[in-house]
């Protein structure tokens, strides 16, 4: 009877869970942008409404991906070590702040909405650094490239929910290409281990392809877009808008691919061999005395 | 102080997976679901081929990683090393399981059995309904260890005080006891054999020691 010896893609953690990084991550995002157009004097109010309605959306996810549901307040026992409580305690935090800042409109209350929507995007990036079974998710650059590519996609979603002026693209852009490095860190964190060959695997499918393909334009899109605003105001919006499409579409694609596909655990390895016939008659007796 | 460990002699297992029948008659796990698990490597190319069963599970960790991430307290570690899960406090996320580098926990959404929805009588007799929907692991037998040293027995020499794994081990492969028990079998074998411990670099500190050849490290 042979048992699997190498790396097995995790089955627990499915889209659910794949939600939870998305709609958290994204909603965070667009919570730091609306309190950015707040400060600015833009309008922020519907952002930060749908910011908080996808870091909402995320966790009722995760609600219906536990085992034990009904149990999901025993979430908040351990703050003293569990990034994941460390997220709930967070999360029950930024919702009364974000309520605040819309009611109060103040730079006070909208900072501290910002502040805690990065905490939450902060812990979300943790919660995968800490889980060291799953080499794709331990390495150190995830942690950049979680809190990145959150703003990356709040940002584009600011450009299609708020207003795509020039500034809020320049933001988007600023997200997105911290998004690039931080991805090609990971990247290249990610090949020099010896254990994340099937993930790498993954993240050369077309699949993870096409999602690097459309924040790549996005990118390009913003820096057309910054462009356009000075020769060609009428358009730079609407490419913006498609820009923020394309840069929140690609993150979430890459981060499905990344919670349940390119997610394996860490093989079984041995560094040495049994010398067979060399066990003596002592460890025998010893064992069984 | 007492730190229970367990010690496969990888030159004595043959890989017959009695340790595994036996954890999963004397636990009752679901199927798809076995705490000890023996792995059969093989490396090399032809002529120059190894072979090695290697048995695998929780590895009772001084460090463990699953305590630090649980985020209900479920994951607990007894004095004695042991790790444990309180099966009424464990909500089910499976972050436990990403987080064990041995891959040593499962989670089965609902009971179920070998042959449909209905449960064998061997299987009624043993399933446990609260093992649904949480995380799972080896316990070391924990309960059996804690009734046997509560009459006087003594875990990894008294049989009825020792893991159901290894009293079923046909090659005596698997040995159990207290490590920082000078005189007891864990101590003596490891002192007068060479071993190793999976993940070493991980700072986990196992509590499952795998010998590999004789003499000292």
């Amino acid at each position: 009877m042979s048992q699997p010896i190498a790396s097995r893609r995790q089955s627990y953690w499915d889209l659910r869970a794949a939600g939870n990084f998305i709609g958290g991550g994204s909603g965070a995002g667009l919570v730091v942008m609306a309190a950015l157009a707040a400060l600015a004097g833009a309008p922020f109010r519907l952002a930060l409404a749908l910011g908080l309605a996808g870091v909402l959306l995320g966790l009722s996810l995760v609600w219906l991906e536990i085992g034990k549901p009904w149990r999901a307040l025993n979430v908040f026992f351990h703050p003293r070590t569990s990034w994941m409580t460390r997220e709930g305690i967070v999360a029950s935090l930024l919702f009364p702040a974000g309520l605040a800042a819309s009611l109060m409109a103040s730079p006070a209350a909208t900072s501290l909405a910002a502040l805690l929507a990065g905490g939450f995007l902060y812990c979300q990036a943790r919660i995968l650094r800490a889980a060291r079974g799953i080499p794709a998710w331990r390495q150190a650059e995830i942690v950049p490239l979680i809190l990145a590519t959150g703003l990356a996609e709040g940002s584009g979603l600011y450009l299609l929910v708020g207003t795509a002026t020039t500034a809020a693209i320049g933001c988007a852009l600023l997200a997105a290409l911290a998004r690039e490095a931080a991805w090609r860190a990971y990247r290249a964190g990610l090949a020099g281990t010896q254990l994340a060959a099937p993930s790498l695997a993954v993240f050369d499918s077309p699949a993870a392809r096409g999602a690097r393909a459309a924040q790549v334009a996005a990118v390009a899109l913003m820096v057309l877009a910054l462009v356009a605003a000075r020769l060609a105001p009428e358009v730079s919006a609407s490419l913006g808008v498609a820009a923020g499409a394309l840069a929140a579409g690609g993150g979430w694609g890459l981060k499905a691919l990344l919670i349940t596909r390119a997610a394996f655990t860490r093989p079984v390895a041995i560094p040495a061999m049994p010398m067979r016939g060399s066990s003596d008659a002592r460890a025998w007796r010893t064992s069984r005395s | 102080m007492t730190r229970y460990v367990m010690v496969a002699d990888l030159r004595r297992c043959v890989g017959c997976q009695t340790c595994t029948a036996a954890c999963k008659e004397g636990n009752g796990t679901p199927p798809g679901v076995q705490w000890r698990r023996v792995l059969d490597l093989e490396s090399g190319t032809y002529p120059n081929v190894h072979r090695v069963f290697v048995p695998v599970g929780c590895q009772h960790c001084a460090n463990p990683p699953c305590l630090e991430v649980c985020p209900s307290t479920a994951t607990r570690q007894r004095p004695d090393g042991i790790v444990t899960i309180d099966y009424d406090l464990c909500i089910g996320c499976s972050y436990c399981i990403m987080a064990c580098p041995y891959d040593a926990r499962s989670l089965v959404d609902r009971t179920h059995y070998a042959f449909g929805d209905t449960p064998t009588p061997a299987e009624a007799a043993r399933v446990h309904h609260q093992t649904s929907g949480v995380a799972t692991k080896c316990t070391f037998c924990a309960k059996r260890i804690d009734a046997g040293v509560a009459r006087g027995l003594v875990p990894g020499t008294d049989p009825e005080a020792t893991p159901l794994c290894v009293n079923s081990c046909i090659s005596g492969a698997l040995s159990f006891g207290d490590i920082d028990d000078p005189a007891g079998p864990v101590a003596e074998l490891l002192a007068e054999n060479q071993w190793f411990r999976m993940h070493e670099s991980e700072g986990t500190e196992p509590g499952f020691y795998y010998i590999w050849d004789k003499g000292t490290l």
